[in-house]
C-alpha cells in the first residue's frame, strides 16, 4: 500500500485470528485442540473499494467475514473500521454500531424471516437508523429501497416464499442497505443462485457500490465471479491470505502457485480455446485446519514445493509493487520477479 | 461527492397507494387454506366446536341442576324428560355430562396452558443460551421425566389437599416436559438459520430477536403439540378421577361419570354409554384436528 501512510485504510485487519476450541467431555470440558479457521490475516480495504476474497470451501472465508461482522469474536489481532478497533469494543457497544457494517448472506432461502413481509423486513432494518420514521414516510423509504434493488414496490406486502431466489437476494440486499451502512460484507451472495441470475445480482451489487460509494468485501469461491466485481482480489488458503492483486494482474500473472491453480481452473467461454486450456490440477484435499501442515500451508499440494517450504510459514511480501504474495519460491517460478533474501 | 445516504428526497418518488399493493399470502393464510381442504380436520373442528358450545351453554338451558337429586326418578333410561336418562340418585344425566364436560375441557385447556407457558419459556431459554446451561437444564427435564406421575400427584394431594387448581398444576407440571423438549429442538434448528444471524448483525436486541424472529417460527409445532396435549391431559384427568384423586362429587368430570357408569354398566348401560360417547368424540375430534393442523402448518411432513 504505497499511500498507506497518507490515508489510513477504511477497514484494516491486522493479524486477525479466529480459532475454535475443540473440546471433549460433557460437564467438565477439556480443550483438546483448536481449529484455526482464520490464522493471521492482514488486509486493508480503502473507502469505496470492492475487495474480492477467493478461496476454496473451508479455507476460512466465511469465518473471516463473520469475525469482521463481530458475529464471531476474533481470538487475536485487530479489526479497525475507520481507525477504531472493533475487537476492543464491548458487545453492547458493537450492537449500537452494527448499522455501519452489514452483511449479505449466501442462501436467500434461509436469510429472510419467513413470517415477515418484505415491508416488515425492510422497515425493521430502516428503524435501526431512523427509529422514529413511520407511516407514509416509511412506505416511501421502503419503496425507494425496493426500487433501488430492482423490485417492484407494489410487492412489499408479500412474503419471502412468494419470491424467486434472485428476488429474495434482492430483498436481502435491500435489508442490508436499509441501515445505510458504510461497509458491506457479501458472503457468497450469488453462489446459491442460477448462473443467469448471478450476473443480474452482480450487476446490481456493482451498481449499488458505485452509486452509494459503499465499501465491500465480496467473498466467493469462484474466481470468475470475483474478478468481475472487484477492484482488488485477495486469495485465501487455509486461514491465510496468500496473494493480493488487481483482477487483471491476478488473472494474467498469478504469482502464487495456488492462485495459478485457481486461475487455470476457470473455463474459457470459447470451446476451441477451451480445448487448448492447460489446467494445473492440484493433488489431494486441502489439509484440515485442525492439524495444518508445518511451514507453508500449501506445500503438501504445491508442485513447486521444496524442503524449505516445510520449515516456516512464508510472510506476505511485495514481489511486485502492490502485489504481495506469500511464497518463497516466487523468484524461481517467475524468473525476474523479486529476489530471494 | 459520494452519496452515502439512501434517504430519498421526500417528493421524487411516488408512494404506492395501499390499494395498489399486491397482498401477500402469509404462511398462516396458506396453512388455513390447506386446513380447509382437509375434510376430516374440518369435521373434527366443527364437532369439537359443537361439543364445546353444548357444554358451556347447555347447563343454562336444562331445567335440572347437576346436583339436584330426585330419588323417585332414579335410574331411568332415556326419556323425553331426561334425554340421556338419570342416575341412581335421579340426577339428569345430560346435565351432568354437560357440567362434567366443562370441568374436563377446562382441565384440558388450563393444564395445557400451564404446560405451554412453562415448556415454551424453559425450552426456548435452554436452547437460546445453549452450551453447559442447556445441558444442565435438559438433564433436569430428564430427571423429572423419570418420576412416576401418579406418585407425584398423590404427594401433591397429600400436601396441598384436593382442588381443581391442583389438578391443573399437577398435570401441567408433567406435560410441560415434552413441550420444553419440542421447543428446544425447534429453537436449536432456528438459531442456525441465517435470518437469525442477519437479525443479530442488524443489532436487534435479544428480546426482539426472540419475540419477532424466533417465536413466530416455532408457533406452528407448538400449536400442533398443544392441540394434541389437550386430549392427553383430559385422559390423565380421567385417570386421576378414576383413582379418586380428581374431581369430588357432587361435581363431575367425564372421567368421574365414566367411572360411575362402569360400576352400573350391566344394569344401567346408558350411564356409561353417554359420557363415554362425549368423551371419545371429543378426543377423536381433537386428535384429528391436531393431525390436520400439523399437515397444514408443515406441509413437508405430510404424506401426500
Amino acid at each position: 500500500m504505497s499511500d498507506g501512510a497518507v490515508r489510513s485504510p477504511f477497514l484494516a485487519l491486522e493479524d486477525v485470528k479466529t480459532h475454535f476450541p475443540v473440546t471433549q467431555g460433557f460437564l467438565f470440558r477439556r480443550r483438546t485442540g483448536a481449529v484455526k479457521a482464520v490464522d493471521g490475516v492482514s488486509l486493508a480495504i480503502q473507502r469505496g473499494e470492492v475487495l474480492g476474497l477467493v478461496g476454496e470451501s473451508g479455507c476460512g472465508k466465511s469465518t473471516l467475514s463473520r469475525t469482521i461482522m463481530q458475529l464471531l469474536r476474533a481470538s487475536g489481532g485487530s479489526i479497525r473500521l475507520e481507525g477504531r478497533d472493533l475487537c476492543a469494543v464491548s458487545m453492547k457497544q458493537i450492537r449500537r454500531e452494527r448499522i455501519n457494517f452489514q452483511m449479505i448472506f449466501q442462501d436467500p432461502y434461509a436469510s429472510l424471516n419467513p413470517r415477515m413481509t418484505v415491508y416488515d423486513t425492510i422497515k425493521e432494518a430502516i428503524r435501526t437508523r431512523h427509529p422514529h420514521v413511520g407511516g407514509r414516510a416509511m412506505i416511501r423509504r421502503v419503496s425507494s429501497l425496493m426500487d433501488k434493488v430492482g423490485l417492484a414496490p407494489k410487492l412489499m406486502r408479500k412474503y419471502p416464499h412468494e419470491f424467486s431466489g434472485g428476488q429474495r437476494q434482492r430483498i436481502a440486499i435491500a435489508r442490508a442497505l436499509a441501515p445505510e451502512p458504510k461497509l458491506i460484507l457479501a458472503d457468497e451472495p450469488v453462489s446459491a443462485l442460477d448462473v443467469s441470475i448471478q450476473s443480474q445480482i452482480l450487476n446490481l451489487l456493482a451498481k449499488l457500490t458505485r452509486e452509494l460509494g459503499l465499501t465491500m468485501l465480496f467473498i466467493s469461491h469462484d474466481l470468475g465471479v470475483v474478478k468481475y466485481i472487484s477492484h482488488r482480489i485477495a486469495v485465501m488458503y487455509l486461514g491465510r491470505i496468500v496473494e493480493i492483486g488487481s483482477p487483471r494482474e491476478i488473472m494474467e500473472k498469478p504469482l502464487h502457485p495456488y492462485t495459478q491453480a485457481l486461475v487455470s481452473a476457470i473455463p474459457f467461454p470459447d470451446p476451441r480455446l477451451e480445448r487448448t486450456r492447460r489446467r494445473m490440477v492440484l493433488e489431494g484435499d486441502p489439509p484440515s485446519p485442525m492439524d495444518p501442515p508445518g511451514g507453508c500451508p500449501f506445500h503438501p499440494r504445491c508442485p513447486f514445493a521444496e524442503a524449505a517450504c516445510a520449515r516456516e510459514v512464508p510472510a506476505l511480501k511485495e514481489y511486485l509493487p502492490d502485489r504481495p504474495a506469500a511464497c518463497i519460491r516466487i523468484p524461481e517460478i517467475h524468473p525476474g520477479i523479486g529476489s530471494r533474501e | 461527492m459520494i452519496r452515502t445516504t439512501l434517504s430519498p428526497s421526500p417528493d421524487d418518488l411516488p408512494v404506492p397507494k395501499l390499494e395498489e399493493l399486491e397482498r401477500g399470502s402469509s404462511l398462516w393464510k396458506d396453512a388455513w387454506r390447506r386446513l380447509r381442504q382437509n375434510r376430516l380436520a374440518l369435521i373434527a373442528l366443527a364437532l369439537f366446536t359443537v361439543i364445546a358450545i353444548v357444554c358451556v351453554l347447555g347447563p343454562f338451558m336444562t331445567p335440572y341442576g347437576y346436583e339436584e337429586q330426585r330419588l323417585a326418578y332414579g335410574a331411568q333410561g332415556p326419556t323425553w324428560e331426561h334425554w340421556m336418562g338419570t342416575d341412581a340418585l335421579g340426577r339428569d344425566q345430560l346435565t351432568r355430562i354437560m357440567h362434567g364436560g366443562r370441568i374436563s375441557l377446562s382441565v384440558g385447556f388450563m393444564a395445557t396452558a400451564v404446560s405451554l407457558v412453562i415448556g415454551v419459556l424453559y425450552g426456548a431459554t435452554s436452547a437460546y443460551i445453549g452450551g453447559r446451561t442447556d445441558a444442565v437444564m435438559m438433564r433436569f427435564v430428564d430427571i423429572l421425566y423419570a418420576m412416576p406421575f401418579t406418585i407425584f400427584v398423590i404427594l401433591l394431594t397429600v400436601i396441598f389437599g384436593r382442588s381443581l387448581y391442583l389438578i391443573f398444576i399437577a398435570i401441567g407440571a408433567v406435560e410441560w416436559l415434552t413441550m420444553a423438549r419440542i421447543v428446544r429442538g425447534q429453537v436449536l434448528t432456528l438459531k442456525q438459520q441465517e435470518f437469525i444471524e442477519a437479525a443479530v448483525s442488524l443489532g436487534y436486541s435479544n428480546g426482539r430477536i426472540i419475540l419477532r424472529h424466533l417465536i413466530p417460527n416455532v408457533v406452528g409445532p407448538i400449536i400442533v403439540y398443544a392441540t394434541l396435549t389437550v386430549p392427553a391431559v383430559m385422559l390423565l384427568e380421567a385417570v386421576l378421577s378414576f383413582l379418586g384423586l380428581g374431581v369430588q362429587p357432587p361435581m363431575a368430570s367425564w372421567g368421574v361419570l365414566i367411572n360411575e357408569g362402569k360400576d352400573a354398566m350391566t344394569v344401567y348401560p346408558w350411564l356409561l354409554f353417554f359420557p363415554a360417547l362425549f368423551f371419545s368424540l371429543t378426543l377423536f375430534s381433537l386428535n384429528f384436528l391436531g393431525d390436520g393442523l400439523r399437515d397444514a402448518l408443515d406441509p413437508k411432513s405430510s404424506k401426500d
